[in-house]
């Protein structure tokens, strides 16, 4: 895939992304979970559905949660970034040789 | 399997555990105790088989593909990293691809059944994101189903000659498309409506979990075509090795 081509893919990747920010304006774009728990009150035509069982740990709040996300995020970009370097480096050497 | 070998399987398991700790509670799995009792025991059961394959394709993997290892490593951090991003949609919801369709092309789709549910059992453990009761059945949905149609798209794909990449961009697209279908269905099975029965709650749990998806499958597929064309260049050995480009043809 030529950089041209890639870039363009990128910048497409964020368009779709940031549409749906611009054209709807007041949603806090919560988790598509969330409806479907008010969806289950509906059709079981009840208040509120409680669920007969309760996660075992929940973080205490959306900073720790953030902490754990951002954590994730940059782990995995880390080990896939060490994963191409490692490739590319091992291609060079089969050059090389 | 030697040492060396069962270190890197451990390291991996590491990092499913650290990776998976994240992606922050909303989000899509079904949620903790939202799913009857003998759904989560039906759906659980269902998923054994299909762990108990991905087991022993990722032990003769590890042991066969030393070389590949590597790229194996990094789909399951690719798995990881795409389930932290969570994108706004069309329908003011928010999702995360699941990026389980990039292992599933490259190593068969039994494997990510193990990949997955390492993902699943952390977030229901340290994030309240799904549950331990609805394991089985978001199992079934993201490490199983998922991975299986990325698979067969990306074989019918290619079949019909198609050009790798799109082939790559239709196969991971539609396996997110329809790990969120599944969890509609799941859902309908477990609370038909009263009146419209199951398919009338199924169009309902469509409406919310597949339309939001459709684009955010659009940018897995995207992405994933991405890494499978960057790896082309860099792993054409590892590649031909685990069978993907066939002998290294031209991509």
């Amino acid at each position: 895939m030529k950089i041209k081509t890639a870039a363009v893919l990128l910048v497409l990747c964020v368009v779709i992304a940031v549409v749906p920010l611009l054209l709807i304006k007041d949603s806090e774009f919560g988790g598509a979970d969330d409806a479907a728990s008010e969806t289950i009150s509906q059709i079981l035509e009840v208040e509120e559905y409680t669920p007969w069982a309760s996660p075992v740990y929940e973080p205490p709040g959306g900073e720790t949660e953030s902490l754990l996300f951002c954590l994730q995020a940059a782990l995995g970009a880390g080990v896939f970034g060490y994963g191409i370097g490692v490739l590319r480096e091992r291609e060079k050497s089969r050059k090389e040789a | 399997m030697n040492v060396k070998q069962k270190r890197i399987i451990g390291l991996l398991a590491v990092f499913a555990a650290v990776f998976s700790v994240a992606p922050a509670a909303k989000a899509m799995h079904i949620m903790e105790g939202y799913l009857p009792v003998k759904y989560c025991i039906a759906w659980g059961g269902l998923c054994i088989p299909f762990l108990a394959a991905g087991f022993f394709s990722l032990k003769k993997t590890v042991a066969d593909h030393r070389k590949a290892i590597i790229i194996l490593a990094m789909c399951g951090a690719y798995a990881f990293v795409l389930s932290a991003l969570k994108i706004p949609s069309v329908t003011g919801s928010s999702s995360h691809p699941t990026g389980t369709g990039l292992g599933a092309i490259l190593f068969g789709p039994s494997v990510m059944s193990i990949l997955g549910i390492l993902v699943l059992l952390f977030q229901a453990v340290l994030l309240a994101h799904g549950g331990l009761t609805t394991l089985g059945a978001n199992t079934f949905s993201m490490a199983i189903a998922g991975p299986f149609i990325s698979y067969g798209i990306y074989k019918l794909a290619t079949k019909c000659k198609v050009n790798r990449l799109v082939a790559v961009f239709l196969a991971a697209a539609i396996g997110n498309l329809a790990t969120y279908c599944i969890t509609s269905l799941q859902l309908a099975l477990a609370y038909p409506s009263q009146t419209g029965g199951m398919m009338e709650s199924l169009v309902k749990f469509m409406g919310i979990f597949a339309v939001t998806q459709v684009p955010i499958a659009i940018i897995e597929g995207i992405i994933t075509a991405m890494v499978v064309s960057a790896l082309e260049t860099y792993a054409k050995p590892e590649l031909s090795e685990i069978g993907f480009l066939r002998g290294g043809q031209k991509a």
